[in-house]
């Protein structure tokens, strides 16, 4: 199949263009323009994304849509895109989620509006940059890249301690993003001059190098994902991001961390994977179980959501170590559902905070009296989180314990404990917000959601419950890459 | 006796700058008061008129004349060439401010061109006296510089710290240097290569008078632990003075080190690839840790300098050409940034006001987010983050020593600019994140507000195109070697 149109690039570049050309738009009093472009920008970004979809080949789990270009010689850097069924996916969520931020902020951003729009836009584009990559300095760069704007995000239109949470946001990810750096020129080196990440997946590397670059991958991947015991950013950030910034936190930002250990660990350092693979499987579960457990405890709706992002992006991590099929693509799916139900979550979150300015279950009790449709949504996306059958929640973990269940009986027991968990800290927190007799005034004081909200809420809810029902299309696409996936994995590199 | 005339030719912008000079120190005796842009612009045509003249010779041949002490070569040519764009650039940026405070006269144009002539004979120079000689010209105006308040008390003893620990470093240097001479008998350049490599020499003497040298270099690098005098004379100096000593001279001491080092006693790289990384190690640690405790803008960009420095070191120790290129590339890139920064800190500065203190960065993006995102590819290219040129420097520098084998020199080196982050992103956080103590507006004049637009698009253009700067660094590099 030739498709010779740089669609790629355009994927990438179209939202930087117009997120460029938002902030041109200058200061505030032209904040409608500002809006209007940001809407044009990030449908359009949508929409040339599609094609991405129809004319996906699922039957080859190769590269493609590959542009490449020689970017700088000294290095024999490339600019080499291409996508396979795993990052495909991946950058439709991504474009999905982008003009649903962007009408998120619509009315709740008043200052500096055209700067956080632009962020946006040139974040989306950051990120399918990073999806795309195939050379590892480019990606790189995107992947640094995109700390950039959300640092922004956070610190200028966060809470009161957005600063402390921006800085550590920031250095948190650099840290580990620092040694993959290293990594990536170790591996230059050791294939004599190449920064395609393609040629590493056929470089042999002997055992202890290859546990070495596995823990500098570790490092950079795990903060993003986060795994315990490196995800304390997390809960900062998110508490402290504007709701915008929380969504696409949640839904977009932590799959990057996932998707390098499929595009990095797993094929680059097969053996140290395997060798390291348990302790990997331990770790989820802490994240997990424990992580679980300490969802139960909050106070905050916006902290309770970020631990159970946690918790479920422990289930996309056990998935990968399980290093079997069931496991890859039901992490994959459950990566992409997470991107869905987290999203929508944070939005239900902020759609009270909107109202009522805090995140303190205690503040709330008895909205269903007052706000029916948004206790309806929000009801869905509760029940999606906790994994609740024919929700996309449920496919995904689903698929992740039955895997676990194959290699070992309590590996799976401890991972299904999560049904129990996510029931409990969700529904608990959703009984004490939602339901209840009408805690203050300024609980009945409460509008219920506007047009604009009912349409964000509708299109996520769509997308859980067809995800829930109807998985097939997902999974088929990343089938056989991430068959191929295993073969590379399951093939020693010594 | 007959008495051939050396080739001029090769030192033919040396000449030329040496004459203007004269022009322009009698052109400010005579022009009066109210006419100080005479000078101005005569230096900047004399930058001009310079830079042509060394484009016209250049040439990727190596030269020799003056009996072989001086030597005109293609990474002498780019390097001047870079000098003169850098000290242009700061006599743009400085205009406004030292007219502000009463400086602009005419011994600051032929003290900033006595300087610049000094770092061109240090640049092309083949001999170790030519070497000391160019140093001592840019040392010596550089002392008389900071010292150009003389009613300023944090100046003057800048001035004469700087002085003392100068005239130190350049003493260790000469010991270093006579004992070269002692046991090779000779100061050429090329000839000392040669006798090191016959090893017709005594190893003690010279590993002794390596280490003389290689202190005296640091001292005018300002690495680790030989750093003492970069924070005090930073905060002292004015602070157009501070953006000259902080850029140019860099381009000029990685001449140096080349010449003295790589040039003369390359057959010793295993002697001083040791002490390199001790210095390189000294220098991010007490740069980068050092300058989180800084309140005052200046010294926090001393201590930033500090631990470029070590970066820069870092590139020599693998003792190839891939390793100076990338050492090359990073000074070229680190003299962008710094002409950038502190462009950025004068901006901040009005008549009768100095600007400081790193609070004075507080919401600059509220008071011109112009200049705010500007400001904000600067910080970000200094602590080394894609897209901007100053990660593609750290990047090349780390190719280079994982390439001669030191990971954990590698490490350690991300670890130490991951602190580094967090001052660089404290100044983001103040521009971005915090209220502005005043909303006095930003008015620079269009000079500097063409010029420090373009520098800060530099930053993130050459970041998203590295594949020119680099290229020129490798070529400045193999051409010469």
């Amino acid at each position: 199949m030739s498709f010779d149109f740089p669609l790629l690039s355009l994927i990438i570049w179209l939202p930087i263009v117009f997120g460029i050309a938002v902030f041109a738009t200058g200061n505030d009093r032209n904040a409608q323009l500002a809006r209007l472009i940001s809407l044009v920008g990030s449908i359009l970004g949508l929409l040339v994304a599609i094609p991405l979809y129809t004319n996906f080949d699922s039957a080859t789990g190769a590269m493609q849509f590959i542009e490449s270009h020689v970017w700088f010689e000294r290095f024999n850097v490339n600019y080499h895109l291409g996508v396979d069924g795993i990052s495909m996916p991946l950058i439709l969520l991504n474009c999905f989620i982008t003009p649903l931020v962007i009408v998120a902020g619509w009315e709740v951003i008043k200052e500096r509006v055209s700067q956080y729009m632009g962020a946006f836009l040139i974040m989306s584009g950051i990120v399918n940059g990073v999806f795309a990559s195939l050379d590892a300095i480019l990606f790189y760069v995107f992947w640094e890249a995109s700390l950039i704007p959300m640092f922004l995000i956070i610190g200028i239109w966060g809470g009161p301690n957005r600063v402390y949470a921006a800085i550590k946001f920031f250095l948190y990810t650099l840290l580990g993003s620092l040694l993959m750096l290293i990594a990536f020129i170790y591996l230059y080196l050791a294939s004599g001059g190449s920064f395609s990440i393609e040629d590493y997946h056929k470089l042999s590397i002997p055992l202890t190098p290859q546990i070495l670059i596995f823990v500098a991958f570790l490092l950079a991947f795990a903060v993003k994902v986060p795994m315990w015991p490196v995800h304390t950013w997390l809960p900062d950030a998110h508490v402290e991001a504007p709701t915008g910034g929380s969504v696409v936190l949640a839904a977009i930002l932590l799959k990057l961390g996932g998707y390098g250990f499929l595009r990095f660990s797993l094929p680059i350092a097969p053996d140290a994977s395997h060798y390291l693979a348990t302790m990997m499987i331990v770790l989820s579960l802490i994240a997990v179980v424990y992580i679980g457990l300490i969802a139960l405890m909050q106070v905050d709706m916006k902290k309770l959501i970020a631990y159970s992002s946690v918790a479920h992006m422990g289930f996309v991590t056990l998935g990968f170590f399980l290093l079997n099929a069931y496991g890859i693509e039901g992490a994959m799916v459950q990566m992409i559902s997470h991107g869905f139900i987290s999203g929508a979550m944070f939005l239900c979150v902020g759609v009270l905070y909107d109202r009522l300015h805090s995140r303190q279950i205690a503040d709330y009790g008895g909205v269903v009296n007052k706000m029916p449709i948004f206790a309806a949504f929000f009801m869905l996306f509760a029940m999606a989180n906790a994994g609740l059958p024919g929700t996309s929640g449920f496919v995904g973990e689903f698929m992740v314990i039955m895997s676990a269940m194959k290699v070992n009986f309590w590996y799976a027991f401890l991972a299904a404990t999560t049904l129990i968990f996510g029931a409990a800290y969700t529904l608990w927190m959703y009984k004490r917000v939602i339901f209840g007799a009408v805690a203050s005034p300024a609980v009945e004081g409460l509008k219920d959601i506007s047009k604009r909200e009912f349409v964000l809420l509708a299109i996520l809810a769509i997308s859980v419950l067809w995800i829930g029902v109807y998985p097939y299309p997902l999974t088929e696409v990343m089938h056989t890459t991430v068959d191929q996936l295993l073969i590379h994995v399951s093939n020693s590199k010594l | 006796m007959n008495f051939i005339p050396p080739d001029f030719t090769p030192a033919s912008s040396e000449i030329f700058m040496l004459i203007m000079v004269c022009v322009v120190m009698l052109a400010d005796l005579t022009a009066g008061d109210n006419r100080r842009y005479v000078a101005y612009l005569l230096t900047q045509t004399t930058l001009l008129g310079c830079a042509l003249l060394t484009f016209i010779s250049f040439s990727t041949e190596i030269t020799h004349t003056f009996n072989g002490m001086y030597v005109d070569d293609a990474m002498a040519d780019i390097l001047k060439l870079m000098v003169y764009g850098t000290v242009s650039a700061v006599l743009v940026y400085s205009h406004t401010y030292i007219s502000d405070r009463g400086m602009l006269k005419g011994e600051f144009f032929s003290l900033i061109l006595f300087a610049t002539m000094g770092m061109m004979v240090m640049i092309s120079a083949s001999h170790f006296l030519t070497l000391y000689i160019g140093l001592e010209l840019l040392s010596l105006s550089l002392y008389a510089l900071v010292a150009l308040r003389r009613e300023s008390l944090v100046a003057t003893e800048a001035a004469m710290k700087f002085f003392v620990l100068g005239a130190l470093a350049s003493g260790f240097l000469l010991y270093g240097m006579s004992m070269v001479y002692g046991a090779t008998g000779t100061l050429h350049v090329s000839q000392l290569a040669q006798i090191i490599q016959s090893e017709a020499s005594s190893k003690e003497v010279l590993v002794v008078g390596l280490v003389f040298i290689v202190a005296g270099i640091s001292f005018k690098l300002s690495a680790a632990p030989f750093h003492m005098w970069a924070p005090d004379v930073y905060q002292g100096a004015p602070t157009a003075v501070t953006l000259f000593i902080g850029s140019a001279p860099k381009l000029a001491a990685f001449g140096f080190v080349m010449r003295l080092l790589v040039e003369g006693m390359g057959e010793m790289s295993a002697d001083w690839q040791g002490m390199l990384v001790i210095l390189a190690v000294m220098s991010m640690a007490v740069g980068n840790i050092a300058a989180i405790a800084q309140t005052n803008i200046k010294r926090m960009l001393a201590y930033s300098t500090i631990s470029h420095m070590g970066f820069l070191l870092l590139g020599f120790i693998s003792a190839d050409s891939n390793g100076y290129s990338s050492a090359l590339f990073y000074v070229i890139a680190y003299v962008l940034m710094t002409l950038g920064t502190f462009a950025m800190v004068m901006l901040l500065c009005r008549s009768g006001f100095e600007a400081e203190n790193i609070n004075d960065f507080k919401g600059l993006s509220k008071r011109n987010s112009w200049y705010a995102f500007i400001a904000l590819l600067l910080m970000l290219s200094l602590a080394g983050i894609p897209p901007m040129i100053g990660f593609y420097a750290k990047l090349s520098v780390l190719q280079a020593v994982v390439n001669a084998g030191y990971v954990w020199l590698a490490v350690v080196a991300v670890l130490f600019s991951l602190i580094g982050a967090f001052y660089y992103l404290r100044i983001i956080k103040l521009m971005y994140f915090d209220e502005p103590e005043t909303d006095e507006p930003i008015k620079p004049n269009s000079d500097v507000k063409i010029l420090l637009s373009a520098n800060g698009l530099a930053v993130l253009a050459f970041g998203i195109f590295p594949q020119a700067l680099m290229g020129l660094s490798l070529y400045a590099i193999q051409s010469s070697m």
